[in-house]
């Protein structure tokens, strides 16, 4: 499923990272990796931009930047 | 005994601490600049120690060397170009897997790197431990820790970067990334064919150059080009071979390829070296941002930190600011008296101190406005109110981090277009710059105060309120327009670390707070300097005026005949129509005269135009001219003014055109020179200005001609 479409307090594994060249490798370098274990904190009061946590660390993306990646949703409380 | 000077180079992320470990290592002994041609900030410090003269520079903090930002290009530029002779990458230890990205790039690069791990001890505290010692082993790098903000390991740090510095050891090459077998064969191949096709040497190590070239990147492509001319063909054609092979190979660009495996490298690093707790522990950030950024509260909590940000900058800063102005008045009180009458004088204290005091008595604001900023930024909440903003920020085409600058430019649009620095994208920070004039300043409010409350009273208040409206408006329309015109292209990702809640440190904010304002006091004060005496020397030329009366003859008429009360009234009455003749008679009025065509049809008569022109030093001048030129004595009785206006041609309807006006046309000479520094740019300075003119004579005529044509007055 995409990014995107996930809720608050879902973890999952990205498989796929999409999009333009730059937007792209700058998720990559971010550390937004295939195989990166992803959680999501919460989205922000407008319901965009959301905030994960990955690697330990809070990053923030828009939802239209979300939609670019590729996740497998684990069920798993965290 | 000669000492020997090392350049040491602070590389990191953003949030590293970097900036700390700056501060604490050089002290208040920093020279900030701009890195050359671009607004990036440059700090560089040097301290004497352990028998050397240590060069620091503080690099933009960076998440990599690829050359994406501003930051990215000067940090690699400046590693590869100067090479400095340690470079020190300091590592947030709490977030070692994301900070070995760039490490692993600055050990691709030929520099001596030193990491600095810092605030390990927090680290500890949330279940992470790290074995330095394997760590250093792993990569062949020394390793020293550091606690930043309590001042530790700075000493031990230094001493191992001048080590390094010494040490004669030829940089290993081992224990660098190792990248999959099809690619570590195209680096190969691709480096002996570029050995053997360049004779010269490269200004850095071939593997780099060629990984580089593999990335398709753009600035080492152009520097192979212009180094070895006509064979720049031929090793981009062989480098064309070897991408397009790789992508057969992986159904994926080289460079995707290479960052996923540079990750895959720090992962088996990570498993060595770092070992978690599974015990659960509270982790105070993250519930702190839980209320910060609450679905609920999250925006009253936001708008209440705004608000005692500006309550405090404008209504604290205005003693400070009395004071000031009370010592500028006593200064030129004092030379008022003491100095013989000569054209010096009036230079001195009508040109110079009067233009330079006027400016000079904002710096209180300037100073606490900044100092919440630094609170801001220092603590990380700055990245929640972005986080929270985006969304309506987006709207417009801009980045939620653009709403600070946007919001402080109701204050003062100086410090406003400064603190756009924050924006990392400098397309997101020109069309900032750009909307932040229309954001009425308060310099502006004694103009709205006076001509409202002269000609609408009771709905004075309403009125300005429009105002203020009107300039939110222009600017959401600008932002869009611009951003579908100019600015044409995809947005700025918006990908943003939002990194943990810290106590600020006083000796950061301050350091930082100071900085920001020096810049203000020195670039202004020249420019307001050489803008005040231009205006002045306009006003106070020329000086053979042809009097309708003469003023001296009739107030020693009066000496001689009325009683004392009478006297006193009747001569200031006199004086006050001599310096309106004279300012009608100076260049000034000369001007005003002559462009007041252009600003008849907003309604705007020729006092208004010189008004204007002089607003143009200073907003809160247009107050002041108009008293002058309508002969009221501005400050004793504030109605005489409005009495003056009242009795003039000046209606309701052209008082409302005139606020629109001011609310829109060009910024004051201040904001001008900060939106030129700020930009580097004298083209954008040029667009603005014509720009907001355009604008702002634009609509003061639909208000003024749609205000007559509905039969308003």
């Amino acid at each position: 499923m995409l990014l995107s479409k996930m809720k608050e307090g879902q973890t999952g594994i990205i498989v796929h990272v999409g999009g333009n060249g730059a937007l792209r490798r700058r998720i990559l370098e971010m550390g937004l990796t295939k195989g990166t274990k992803i959680y999501v904190e919460k989205y922000a009061p407008l319901k965009d931009p959301l905030e994960l946590i990955i690697k330990g660390y809070h990053l923030s993306l828009r939802v239209e930047e979300a939609a670019n990646i590729t996740v497998d949703k684990l069920n798993i409380v965290d | 005994m000669h000492k020997k000077s090392i350049t040491i180079a602070l590389a990191g992320n953003p949030n590293s601490g970097k900036t700390t470990i700056f501060n604490n290592i050089t002290g208040t002994r920093q020279k900030v600049g701009n890195w050359p041609g671009v607004t990036v900030e440059k700090k560089e410090g040097s301290v004497s120690k352990y028998g050397h003269d240590l060069k620091i520079i503080d690099l933009p903090g960076t998440y990599s060397l690829t050359p994406f930002s501003i930051e990215e290009i000067v940090a690699r530029d400046f590693v590869i170009e100067e090479s400095p002779d340690v470079v020190i990458d300091i590592i947030d230890a709490s977030n070692l897997e994301r900070s070995l990205y760039l490490a692993t790039q600055l050990r691709e690069l030929d520099c001596k790197v030193l990491f600095a791990l810092n605030m390990a001890d927090l680290a500890t505290s949330r279940g992470t431990k790290i074995d330095a010692d394997k760590l250093s082993e792993l990569l062949d790098v020394p390793v020293v820790f550091t606690i930043g903000n309590k001042n530790t390991g700075i000493d031990s740090l230094l001493k191992a970067a001048i080590k390094l510095a010494g040490s004669k050891s030829k940089i290993s090459q081992k224990r660098k990334v190792k990248y999959s077998n099809d690619i570590e064969n195209s680096i190969s191949k691709l480096q002996i064919f570029i050995e053997e096709h360049i004779e010269q040497t490269l200004p850095y190590n071939t593997r780099w150059t060629t990984i580089k070239l593999l990335e398709n990147d753009k600035i080492v492509r152009e520097h192979i080009r212009q180094k070895t001319g006509n064979k720049s063909l031929k090793i981009f054609r062989e480098v064309e071979t070897h991408r397009k092979h790789l992508l057969d190979r992986f159904d994926d660009d080289p460079e995707i390829v290479m960052t996923d495996e540079r990750y895959g490298f720090i992962a088996g690093i990570i498993k060595e070296v770092v070992t978690k707790s599974k015990k659960r522990r509270i982790d105070t950030s993250r519930n702190v941002d839980l209320v910060l950024t609450n679905r609920f509260v999250g925006f009253p909590i936001f708008i209440l930190f705004i608000w005692i940000m500006f309550q405090t900058t404008f209504v604290v800063g205005s003693y400070p600011m009395e004071w000031l102005d009370s010592g500028v008045n006593w200064l030129s009180t004092i030379l008022e008296t003491s100095l013989p009458d000569s054209l010096f004088k009036e230079l001195l204290l009508n040109g110079i101190i009067a233009g330079v005091g006027s400016v000079i008595i904002f710096l209180p604001n300037i100073l606490i406005l900044f100092l919440f900023i630094a609170i801001f930024e220092d603590t990380g909440y700055m990245a929640r109110a972005a986080f929270l903003m985006d969304k309506i920020m987006h709207l417009i085409g801009l980045h939620g981090k653009s709403f600070i600058p946007m919001l402080m430019g109701f204050g003062c649009s100086v410090p406003a277009i400064m603190a756009t620095r924050t924006l990392e994208s400098n397309k997101d920070r020109i069309l900032t710059i750009l909307i932040t004039p229309f954001m009425s300043c308060s310099a502006k409010l004694p103009i709205y105060i006076l001509l409202a409350g002269t000609f609408f009273s009771a709905r004075a208040g309403t009125v300005i309120f429009l105002i203020y409206i009107t300039g939110i408006i222009l600017s959401i329309i600008t932002g869009r327009l611009f951003r579908s015109t100019l600015f044409k292209g995809a947005d700025a990702p918006f990908v943003m670390e939002l990194p943990p809640y810290r106590v600020p440190m006083i000796k950061s904010l301050i350091i930082h707070m100071w900085d920001r304002s020096k810049m203000f006091l020195k670039k202004m004060g020249g420019i307001i300097l050489v803008g005040s005496v231009i205006v002045w020397m306009l006003t106070a030329f020329p000086r053979n005026i042809n009097y309708s009366m003469d003023y001296n003859e009739e107030i020693n008429k009066i000496n001689a005949s009325f009683t004392e009360k009478q006297k006193k009234a009747a001569i200031t009455k006199l004086k006050l129509a001599e310096q309106a003749e004279k300012a009608e008679k100076s260049f000034m009025g000369s001007i005003g005269k002559a462009i007041a065509p252009v600003f008849a049809p907003i309604g705007v008569d020729w006092r208004g135009s010189v008004a204007l022109l002089t607003g143009f030093v200073a907003k809160e001048i247009v107050v002041s001219t108009l008293g002058i030129l309508y002969a009221a004595e501005v400050t004793d009785e504030p109605d005489a003014l409005k009495n003056a206006l009242l009795s003039s041609e000046m209606t309701s309807l052209s008082a409302l055109s005139l606020m629109i006006f001011v609310l829109l046309y060009l910024p004051c000479v201040a904001t001008i020179a900060t939106i030129r520094r700020e930009t580097g740019s004298l083209k954008w300075t040029l667009f603005c200005i014509v720009y907001s003119t355009s604008i702002a004579w634009a609509a003061a005529f639909c208000v003024y001609q749609g205000g007559k044509i509905l039969g308003l007055t």
